[in-house]
């Protein structure tokens, strides 16, 4: 069995740690369990096997079903299964090549899914106009079913304003 | 009240620290997982020159770069028990280095997990401060580096569990009433419930971490950082005040053993000849409490604080100048806290 922590050496320590009182175990190398002083709280459940436990097997637990042709992401290769082995993604792009499969596991692991907090401010005012103009489509469809057609005029009129702002300011 | 001593931080006689850390990947390169040695050494360059010589970043000279392949072994250790890298990161590899400003006080990881691991730790209980000094930072950080980021789930990281903010909030806590008392547990599993972790032993081994406890968020999308940052600030000070009464009460119904307890570890500080770390953090713990109290007048936290970091082996080869054998340690460490808290080199 390799180390849990560092994947590279032979694990040959049993460490035990105490989380939220529960305690976790690890197999590690002599060189990463020395490293774990009493006092560094670095540890961190490999994700691999968290995924496991939430009965995200590998594609192989599921005989009989078809094979689906391997989904790959196509900026570092990576492909789901690699994902689940290891509880690392390649790259950015993996995230939205991946985006169906994650959407469950960020679930699980945060309860939601979609971030609400800090935007990079070179993508904060494309962002904000993104959310007016779905604001915008919204409102629009309650006056046209209110049957307020002078109102859902204006309001057609701003979205194509905000969509054309948004194609001629290209980021 | 003096706002930066290390003594005279906020919510001291509970809170050791408060750190934030940030992960941060660039959108152009593969994460640390699939990536090159050259694409590595690339990314360090890129973050060198923000840091360093972007006149227009401002970061100028308040920090200072070590590479993790041309420093000592031991040097690296000493960052390690400083909490400003993680063993794992320690290791020598030619595309690490850490970036700390000169007061310590925020860290930059280059290459660990994420390609950034942007930390600021302040002590005592200060998260809102520490979570401000990392976004400014991050902020003018990525307007040069440009963070791997999606509108829907938030900044991109390694490993799914930290995306979204990619926050990491946390306070050390000092919690030996809690601990004495038992009283751990069913705060331990009330945080669980709510998706703060809880680090550090408890029960027979909690005395000899010093009773130290770092409660952390788990959960890094969905909610803001200052979401975070508030739900973790209120969780530690209800945790702090419960100790707080906890302590009164224990001195209450019985003030001599309390008492006895107390001035029996310092005894044993002022004298012993062989000192393990466990038993020093044990007893470091106890005095602490008793300074805390009003008992002890003659040492202030900040030695106490200062001793618990300095009695870790790294360290003790650091004052010694040479490496030492785990006895010699034993030794050293025993000669040093009796030299910093025996009677005649106090007040
Ligand atoms: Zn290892
Ligand atoms: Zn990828």
């Amino acid at each position: 069995m390799m180390c849990q922590q560092c994947h590279l050496r032979e694990a040959n320590v049993h460490y035990k740690q105490i989380i939220n009182g529960k305690k976790v175990e690890m197999h590690l190398c002599s060189q990463c369990a020395e490293e774990k002083g009493k006092l560094t709280f670095s540890p961190q459940l490999s994700l691999g096997s968290l995924l496991w436990g939430f009965g995200f097997g590998s594609d192989t637990d599921y005989p009989g079903i078809g094979k689906q042709p391997v989904l790959r992401c196509s900026m570092c290769g990576m492909s789901f299964d690699d994902f689940r082995r290891s509880g690392k993604l390649g790259c950015p792009n993996c995230y939205r090549v991946f985006r169906d499969n994650l959407e469950p596991i960020l679930r699980r692991l945060h309860g939601g899914s979609e971030h609400t907090g800090k935007v990079p401010a070179r993508l904060a005012d494309e962002i904000k106009t993104t959310n007016e103009i779905e604001r915008l489509k919204a409102e629009l469809a309650s006056a046209v079913e209110n049957e307020q057609y002078e109102k859902a005029a204006e309001l057609r009129d701003r979205i194509r304003e905000l969509e054309n702002s948004g194609k001629s300011g290209g980021v | 009240m003096k706002q930066n001593d290390m003594h005279s931080a906020p919510d001291m006689d509970v809170a050791i620290s408060s750190r934030v850390r940030l992960a941060r990947n660039l959108e152009a390169y593969p994460f640390s997982t699939r990536m090159t040695r050259a694409q590595g050494a690339e990314i360090l360059e890129k973050v060198k020159k923000v840091m360093f010589s972007d006149k227009n970043a401002g970061f100028s000279d308040e920090f200072m770069y070590f590479g993790m392949n041309s420093m000592k072994p031991l040097d690296r250790q000493l960052l390690v028990e400083k909490h400003l890298i993680s063993p794992e990161f320690a290791e020598g590899r030619t595309d690490r280095a850490a970036i700390i400003s000169k007061d310590e006080r925020v860290s930059i990881l280059v290459n660990e997990e994420d390609h950034l691991r942007l930390q600021c730790i302040y002590p005592g209980m200060q998260l809102e401060e520490a979570w401000r000094r990392c976004d400014d930072i991050e902020t003018r950080l990525d307007e040069k580096l440009g963070f791997a980021f999606d509108e829907i789930s938030g900044y991109l990281t390694c490993c799914p569990t930290n995306s979204g903010t990619g926050i990491r909030a946390s306070v050390m806590l000092h919690l030996p009433a809690l601990s004495m008392t038992g009283y751990i547990k069913g705060i331990l599993e009330t945080c669980s419930k709510i998706g703060v972790a809880v680090r550090g032993a408890y029960g027979e081994n909690s005395e000899a971490s010093g009773n130290m406890f770092q409660i952390s968020n788990q959960v890094t999308l969905g909610q803001t950082e200052e979401e975070i940052v508030a739900g973790i600030s209120n969780i530690t000070s209800q945790i702090s005040n419960q100790e707080r009464m906890l302590r009164d009460e224990l001195y209450k119904q019985n003030p001599h053993r309390f008492e006895d307890r107390i001035y029996r570890s310092l005894g044993l500080l002022q004298n012993a000849r062989i000192m393990s770390s466990e038993e020093s953090l044990k007893l470091l713990s106890d005095v602490r409490l008793g300074v805390i109290a009003g008992l002890i007048n003659s040492i202030d936290l900040k030695k106490i604080n200062d001793l618990m970091l300095m009695i870790r082996p790294a360290y003790l080869q650091k004052l010694a100048g040479t490496e030492l054998g785990p006895d010699e340690r034993d030794q050293r460490r025993a000669e040093l806290l009796r030299k910093s808290l025996s009677a005649g080199s106090l007040n």
